[in-house]
């Protein structure tokens, strides 16, 4: 890889571990969003049975230990999975591929992004999308064009929280799809790797400095997106 | 087609909510027709039945030919297919958009392709025009209201329902607005059904009152009549008459403003009508006073000659109707005051109303009121 090897201490590996952590995070949040928006509209706005019942489901990555997460991921999704088999035929694995770590950091992801979205769907007043209606939008136009830009910015906050738990899931990752350098070695497990080996501090370090970059950009991120969702609210 | 088929809008529900029950069935034509009453009365919850915001426990709704629901038949058409225009008390603008934005939404979903006259005259009479590119936020409460008119009216609605749309506003933005509702009610072509616990709106706006008294159906008829029914005081407060008068001009004798109408000519002190204007005018019923002689030396300005049409027994009193050659006026006199002065229906007499009785900041404009 040509990306500057010696910048601030950064070999190849290292470097390969930081993009390959960054796809996997951006792959796992782009693909949660759709998903992660329904459930956070279900969970605000309907009433059905079952709704608890998906609440706790969603929230069971944040509680369970990550190793947990990862084993019974591995359990689905290996090649023997209820579901990985079935899903092999088709061409599709997770098992030890960067897909797999993608899956894992997604699934952690996931109650943090529904969390904020969800949140952030119910501060959007009813009486508009009943106006909305009253003007002739079916429902998923209200939720089109009023309730999603209307909770965009918190949305997006719960999008960026859900990525940088991606840029720092360990344990359901490694549990799930091993630690293979160019393949599933995300940032986490190489800085994990490089603690386990002889001379590997200084590149260690280093890594950690980018995840505390990374980590405290996307927070910051997060903040604005939140902070203007607050001062729309108010402007009403 | 029966004639609930061809009315703007015939309603006959029931539906309970704990200890609230609603019973009620109308029909309204064109024309503005007000739902009055106190709160509590049942408006909202009509206006939610009418508008698909609640279902009825049982009964019909019918707008323009089209059933929107019907218990019975298991109908239930979902808001956003009614093509009923709702303008909220809280306007209920979109923070995000425009206020052209704003306007344009409804037209999207109505499969209309844009018409840039219709939305120019929307705007127009809205007076609106210098408002298109803010935003909400930055509009005062009676320039959002009258963008909440615009709006509903861009989306082609059958039927209008405007629930108590001054209600969060102050005397000055009411006086505002109100003209508004005049030109919406006689220029749009659109039927309105309009909510209100106010009698001085109603008064004005109204061609039909339906009255509502806990989740019932009062009374309903033309506004006129209805008014000035001396059953229900309780309701209304004070019963009077509604004019259908005209700016005739000013009358430099006494300074006031003449205004002429079926009834004859009154005088009255007009801020700003021109001549030519089409007035109704709210004659308060403790403002008329009946007698037999046209009266000498009396500082009253106005007499009307007539002929004692109905004495209707009221809570204090009598409440008395003057025909007045074809328009009724209402007087409200002790019963002593009837005896003394021998009324029975068909006797001939004056009514004599003191102009400063007559409110010209209430004067409806526009045609007189529509009767069906």
């Amino acid at each position: 890889m040509s990306v500057g090897p010696g910048l601030i201490g950064l070999g190849p590996e290292e470097w390969q571990a930081v993009l390959l952590s960054l796809k996997v995070a951006a792959v796992a949040t782009l693909a949660s969003l759709p998903p992660g928006l329904a459930v956070a509209w279900l969970l605000a706005r309907r009433r059905f049975p079952g709704r608890a019942l998906l609440d706790g489901v969603v929230h069971l990555p944040l509680i369970l230990p990550p190793v947990v997460t990862g084993y019974l991921l591995l359990l689905a999704f290996g090649r023997r999975g209820v579901f990985g088999a079935a899903l092999a035929e088709a061409g599709i694995v997770f098992a030890f591929r960067w897909t797999g770590a993608a899956l894992a950091c997604a699934v952690m992801g996931f109650p943090l992004m529904v969390r904020a979205m969800r949140l952030s769907l119910e501060a959007v007043d009813r009486r508009l999308e009943q106006a909305a209606g009253s003007l002739g939008a079916p429902p998923l136009m209200v939720f089109l064009t009023v309730t999603l830009p209307l909770s965009l910015p918190g949305c997006l906050a719960g999008a960026v929280l859900a990525f940088a738990k991606a840029m720092g899931e360990f344990g359901a990752t490694i549990t799930f799809v091993s630690n293979i350098p160019g393949e599933t070695q995300t940032l986490p497990s190489a800085i994990y790797t490089l603690t386990q080996v002889p001379g590997g501090e200084g590149a260690a370090l280093s890594l950690t400095l980018v995840s505390v970059a990374l980590s405290i950009t996307a927070l910051l991120v997060s903040e604005a997106l939140a902070a203007r969702a607050g001062r729309r609210l108010e402007a009403e | 087609m029966s004639a609930d088929e061809a009315a703007a809008i015939a309603v006959d529900v029931s539906l309970r909510r704990g200890d609230f029950a609603l019973e009620a069935a109308f029909a309204a034509g064109p024309g503005l027709t007000a739902l009055f009453g106190r709160s509590g009365s049942g408006k909202t919850t009509l206006i939610d039945l009418v508008a698909g915001l609640a279902r009825p426990d049982r009964g019909r709704i019918v707008a323009g030919g089209q059933v929107l629901v019907d218990t019975a038949a298991r109908v239930f058409l979902p808001p956003h297919r009614r093509r009923i225009g709702v303008v909220f008390q809280d306007a209920r603008l979109f923070p995000h958009l425009s206020v052209r934005q704003n306007l344009a939404y409804g037209r999207v979903f109505a499969r209309r392709r844009h018409d840039p006259a219709q939305f120019a005259a929307v705007v127009g009479m809205l007076g609106i025009g210098a408002l298109l590119d803010r935003r909400p936020a930055g509009l005062s409460g009676g320039e959002r209201q009258r963008v909440a008119i615009g709006r509903a009216l861009l989306a082609e609605p059958r039927l209008l329902l405007m629930d108590e749309p001054l209600a969060a506003l102050d005397e000055a933005r009411k006086a505002e607005i109100l003209p508004y509702i005049e030109r919406l009610r006689d220029e749009a072509g659109v039927p309105v059904v309009y909510v209100s616990h106010s009698v001085a709106e109603v008064a004005r706006l109204a061609g039909t009152i339906v009255v509502l008294e806990g989740g019932r159906v009062a009374a309903a008829g033309p506004a006129e009549a209805i008014l000035r029914r001396a059953d229900l005081i309780p309701l209304h407060g004070e019963p009077g008459a509604l004019l259908a008068m005209e700016v005739a001009g000013a009358d430099p004798a006494s300074g006031l403003v003449r205004l002429t109408g079926q009834a004859g000519q009154l005088l009255v002190p007009d801020l700003a009508h021109p001549p030519g204007t089409r007035v109704r005018v709210r004659v308060p019923a403790r403002d008329v006073l009946v007698a037999l002689d046209p009266p000498q030396g009396l500082s009253a300005r106005n007499v009307l000659p007539g002929r004692i049409a109905a004495l209707n027994p009221a809570e204090t009193g009598v409440l008395v109707e003057i025909d007045c050659n074809g328009a009724i006026l209402a007087a409200r006199l002790t019963a002593a005051a009837v005896r003394d002065l021998a009324l029975v229906p068909g006797r001939e007499v004056v009514a004599i109303v003191k102009s400063a009785a007559i409110d010209p900041a209430g004067f409806g404009s526009g045609r007189p009121a529509v009767t069906i």
